[in-house]
């Protein structure tokens, strides 16, 4: 894995880059992540150590691993949903507090509620301070982003799993998040869907511009998403039990990136041998 | 294609004319044991009037405590007794089976306690209520509070128990919490469950007031069939028990309307 190619090393954070994005409508200001010697132990069994990176504003990092590596936990932590980690984590310049407001989950299961219409499902979202009328704009304006705005009186039971998880994707974008946090988002979806799904975040961090903190176990996902990738896992020669940060690497060339180009192809090998998988 | 769109248009008026159909299909069973019981009573003449009065003696039985406003006595006061106690025990078990169901120190505390009073069978409390309370309406209406309290108690608790964490978790990390993520995910969630308690604890409250009016009371069903038990007249005992199976239902079909709206906006 060492001779993953940029190390470390943003692609899209040069001025002119900024300069031409329009300006963001739902994201006023994403915000930077800093992982400080995070780690996790449940029960006296060590999940996670040692994590420490920075992940830079408006960036999307993917959180790549194997089943049960700590990935959902480590994002868990950065939402404040998990308090019992250690070490230090700042989301800009202070540190999480619990159910951070400044963050937004989007989980694996679309967690609508069942009797709530998509529209008063993404309505929950909203940030308590919002105006009525600023808030009802507001969800107009996610329910195009998603493309539900003809189904945002349907219940979640009415509606198919691609289209509860982009109600899904609306309601955490309805409090404007500075850092958007999706656990394996798309992993219960059918194949066409999931691609589908893919574009459309783009979509949505081209219009936001806000920081995304993404968990998957999908190699392919990450290398078309994300600005970097974090591999976590455990070295085989590693005494300790717990996963670290095996990797973290730039994926190169700028996004929407060609799903059929081969110019990531020893990228993708190094990731798959990363997580233990033969990619031939 | 045209032959399966014109089958579903079709299908919903064949639906349509069903709730007709089954209002015919249920009355089915009830007018064939009338005719049965004309039958029997009648033209066959197998029972004494004192044995089996025939269908028209009921009848008249009820028209005559009509006409001497009796019957409007006993059903009304019947009536009262059941909805103040269901009311006041429905209302008991859904504020206690809440605070239990959602707070754990309180559950950890009062638990075990409200665990041990379910296992009294409620009958049990009657001596008690009769020596502390004695048998007036507040004994009545506490021994039917009583029957009402534990089946509403019992699904509130258990239905908060078990609301799904997920959808908690989200309304939480959504900044939801105390009072508004009561209001917000977990009540509507358990309103299916509830219900079912409660329509449960609404049959609990007619048998308990047949018991109390049994054991001691001046007006009512239950002492129209005590009385007519004591004066042999079979055909009043039969007027009384179908007229607190009509209420029965006529209260239950009440309560049944209110979960269907309630199910429509929560479920």
């Amino acid at each position: 894995m060492t001779s993953a190619p940029a190390l470390e090393h943003p692609l899209r954070t040069t001025v002119s880059d900024q300069l031409e994005m329009p300006p963001p409508v739902v994201a006023p200001e994403s915000l930077s992540v800093t992982f400080n010697e995070v780690g996790r132990a449940f029960g006296g069994r060590t999940v996670l150590r040692n994590v420490t990176m920075t992940v830079t504003p408006g960036e999307v990092v993917a959180i790549l691993g194997a089943s049960g590596c700590g990935k959902s936990t480590l994002l868990r932590a950065v939402g404040g949903l998990d308090s019992g980690f250690t070490g230090s984590l700042l989301i800009g310049d202070s540190a999480v507090t619990r159910y951070d407001e400044r963050t937004a989950v989007g989980f694996q299961e679309p967690r609508l509620l069942p009797w709530r219409s998509i529209r008063k499902n993404i309505e929950l979202g909203l940030p308590k301070d919002l105006s009525k009328s600023e808030g009802q704009s507001r969800v107009d304006e996610l329910l195009e982003l998603v493309g539900l705005s003809d189904r945002a009186h349907l219940r979640p039971r009415e509606i198919s799993g691609g289209m509860a998880q982009r109600a899904s994707l609306a309601r955490a974008l309805a409090r404007q998040p500075g850092v958007l946090l999706l656990d394996e988002p798309f992993g219960a979806l059918d194949a066409l869907t999931r691609l589908k799904m893919q574009d459309l975040l783009l979509d949505v961090h081209a219009k936001t511009g806000t920081t995304v903190l993404l968990v998957t176990h999908d190699v392919n996902e990450a290398l078309q998403l994300a600005d970097r990738i974090l591999l976590l896992g455990r070295h085989e020669s590693d005494p300790v039990e717990g996963a670290a940060v095996k990797a973290l690497v730039s994926v190169p060339g700028t996004r929407p990136r060609d799903r059929a180009a081969t110019d990531l192809a020893p990228l993708r090998a190094e990731l798959y041998a990363g997580l233990g998988v033969d990619s031939r | 294609m045209t032959t399966t769109l014109a089958a579903q248009a079709a299908a919903p008026g064949r639906a349509k004319s069903l709730p007709g159909g089954r209002i015919l299909l249920g009355a089915a069973v009830p007018v064939f044991i009338i005719g049965l019981w004309w039958l029997v009573t009648g033209p066959l003449d197998l029972f004494t009037p004192t044995q089996l009065p025939a269908p028209q003696s009921v009848l008249d039985a009820g028209v005559g405590l009509f006409e001497g406003g009796a019957l409007f006595a006993h059903v009304g006061i019947s009536v009262q007794r059941v909805l103040l106690g269901f009311l006041f025990g429905a209302g008991v078990g859904l504020l206690l089976g809440s605070l239990l169901g959602l707070s754990r120190i309180a559950d950890g505390l009062l638990h075990p306690t409200v665990g041990a009073f379910r296992a009294v069978p409620s009958l049990a409390w009657v001596p008690l209520i009769l020596l502390w309370v004695g048998i007036g309406e507040d004994g009545k209406v506490l021994l039917i509070a009583i029957g009402a309290f534990f089946p509403v108690f019992t699904s509130v608790h258990s239905a908060l128990r078990h609301v799904d964490p997920h959808l908690v978790e989200a309304g939480r990390a959504f900044g939801y919490h105390g009072t508004r993520l009561l209001t917000t995910v977990q009540l509507p969630a358990v309103v299916p469950p509830v219900f079912s308690g409660l329509r449960l604890a609404l049959a609990q409250s007619w048998l308990f007031l047949v018991a109390a009016e049994l054991l001691a009371s001046s007006e009512g069903l239950g002492f129209l069939l005590i009385e007519s038990q004591n004066n042999g007249r079979v055909d009043r005992l039969l007027l009384a028990i179908v007229l607190l199976a009509i209420l029965g239902k006529i209260t239950d079909t009440l309560l049944g309307f209110i979960e269907r709206k309630a199910l429509k906006t929560w479920a």
